[in-house]
């Protein structure tokens, strides 16, 4: 039985400054919403489970697996072994962006010149890559373990032609997205911008975290049967705590 | 979907060799040599990898390819770009008109999600590139796999998000060639999947090309 947030199952929450990074882990049956707090924000993340980081989100599988190229409510988050990570459980959005990869520090200076720490102190331009870079080598990670990663809150759509399409506006303050943990999971996030975003200034946004203990999916649970590949990767997921 | 053919003579490639379905292959292609592969039968997935031979830190990324060309799809023209920002090859043939990066490589696991939990047993590219680096005594493994190119497969993705994988577009006797940027290393499995439509459930083998550089 998932519960949802409520006073007495939280466990902690915190404000995700604009533009900066953060990890740290979510144990299984726990649950984290992110609240876009002033509109137009985005998250970039990566999920390793914590217990074997070899083993991480990826998106290729989380794709295939559910025959979508966007994340909302219903869909969940495969790793490379055939497992769910966490689960997409309220989404006030409608889409996630699985596609855009992360800002990284050429693109950054480009769009939006250099401010270096010693000039702007921490509102110096950070980008997405290098914060992960930092984050990760935090666990023992590094390079090497940067997979394509998620956007929340952001829109990138493909025409019939392939063509890529940022959607401006597609995140309205308030709005949220919620996931729940299916395994031990190391989050790595970087508030900054959308590669796509083509506001010309650099301006990333504040994202509100709360985490809570949620408890564990049932039978019936939305997530598990919203494909029937999710039941199997539900399956495989609770071999690992038998 | 632009077909371009290639002006290179088969006869005066360097190096040449069929790859039977469900093998691996892992080769150096130097910079500015000319790296083609032909797909003899028509259909086949040829699940590829792209490194840095000086640095195999720095690889292939999809996401920032396709979002630096701006579409999500592979053809003539195309510049497959580094985890760093540069090229490691640069499409220069194609005469099948679009090759899909978001589909990812196969593997035991995920065809367990996939079909059914009993098919985890059955040969996958993932076993494929795993054995390649296993063997290449060049350091490399798991952590170095990433969302790889599937030439010659054929992946829509909808307006409205949604993935399909759909009947391929390609055909006995079409090629992708490509070269390369800087001195690469190319891991490819000729897909074994028996489970999609994609290869008409018919794994194949693919001939490869190295032309030195002209």
């Amino acid at each position: 039985m998932t519960e949802a947030l409520s006073k007495t199952n939280l466990l902690w929450e915190e404000m995700l400054p604009a533009g900066a990074h953060w990890s740290f882990q979510m144990k299984r049956g726990t649950a984290l919403r992110f609240t876009d707090v002033e509109g137009g924000a985005n998250l970039s993340m990566l999920l390793y489970n914590l217990d074997e980081k070899l083993e991480r989100y990826n998106m290729p599988d989380t794709l295939k697996a559910q025959h979508t190229a966007h994340l909302t409510k219903g869909f969940v988050l495969y790793s490379d072994m055939g497992r769910v990570l966490a689960s997409v459980i309220e989404d006030s959005c409608g889409w996630h962006d699985t596609i855009g990869g992360m800002t990284n520090a050429a693109l950054v200076e480009k769009k939006y010149g250099k401010a270096n720490y010693q000039n702007a102190r921490n509102a110096m331009h950070r980008n997405a890559r290098d914060s992960c870079i930092i984050e990760l080598g935090k666990w023992g990670l590094g390079k090497r373990d940067i997979v394509p990663n998620l956007n929340l809150f952001s829109k990138v759509s493909a025409d019939d032609a392939g063509g890529l399409h940022f959607e401006t506006n597609h995140s309205k303050a308030g709005d949220i997205v919620e996931l729940r943990f299916e395994m031990n999971v190391l989050v790595v996030v970087s508030a900054s911008q959308h590669p796509l975003d083509p506001n010309p200034q650099y301006a990333p946004k504040p994202i509100a975290l709360k985490a809570w203990r949620s408890g564990m999916p049932n039978k019936d649970d939305h997530c598990r049967n919203f494909r029937p590949e999710n039941v199997r990767g539900f399956y495989n997921t609770e071999l690992l705590f038998r | 979907m632009s077909i371009v053919e290639s002006k290179l003579n088969p006869q005066l490639a360097s190096y040449d060799c069929v790859l039977p379905a469900g093998e691996s292959w892992l080769h150096e292609v130097k910079c500015g040599q000319v790296f083609r592969i032909l797909d003899l039968e028509g259909n086949q997935a040829v699940d590829t990898l792209f490194y840095n031979a000086r640095d195999p830190e720095e690889r292939y990324s999809a996401v920032d390819t396709i979002r630096e060309q701006g579409n999500l799809y592979l053809t003539a023209g195309a510049r497959l770009l580094s985890t760093e920002g540069n090229v490691l090859m640069t499409i220069v043939a194609d005469t099948c008109g679009r090759h899909d990066t978001l589909g990812g490589a196969c593997a035991a696991e995920s065809n367990s999600v996939r079909y059914a939990i009993d098919k985890k047993y059955m040969h996958s590219c993932r076993d494929s590139f795993l054995h390649a680096l296993g063997h290449c005594d060049c350091g490399m493994g798991k952590r170095d796999l990433t969302a790889n190119v599937n030439f010659f497969m054929n992946v829509p993705v909808t307006p409205q998000g949604d993935l399909t994988f759909a009947d391929g577009i390609s055909a006995p006797g079409k090629y992708v060639e490509m070269r390369a940027e800087m001195n690469v290393f190319v891991l490819i499995s000729n897909c074994p999947q028996l489970n999609n439509p994609c290869n008409a459930y018919n794994p194949t083998p693919v001939q490869l090309f190295i032309w030195d550089a002209q």
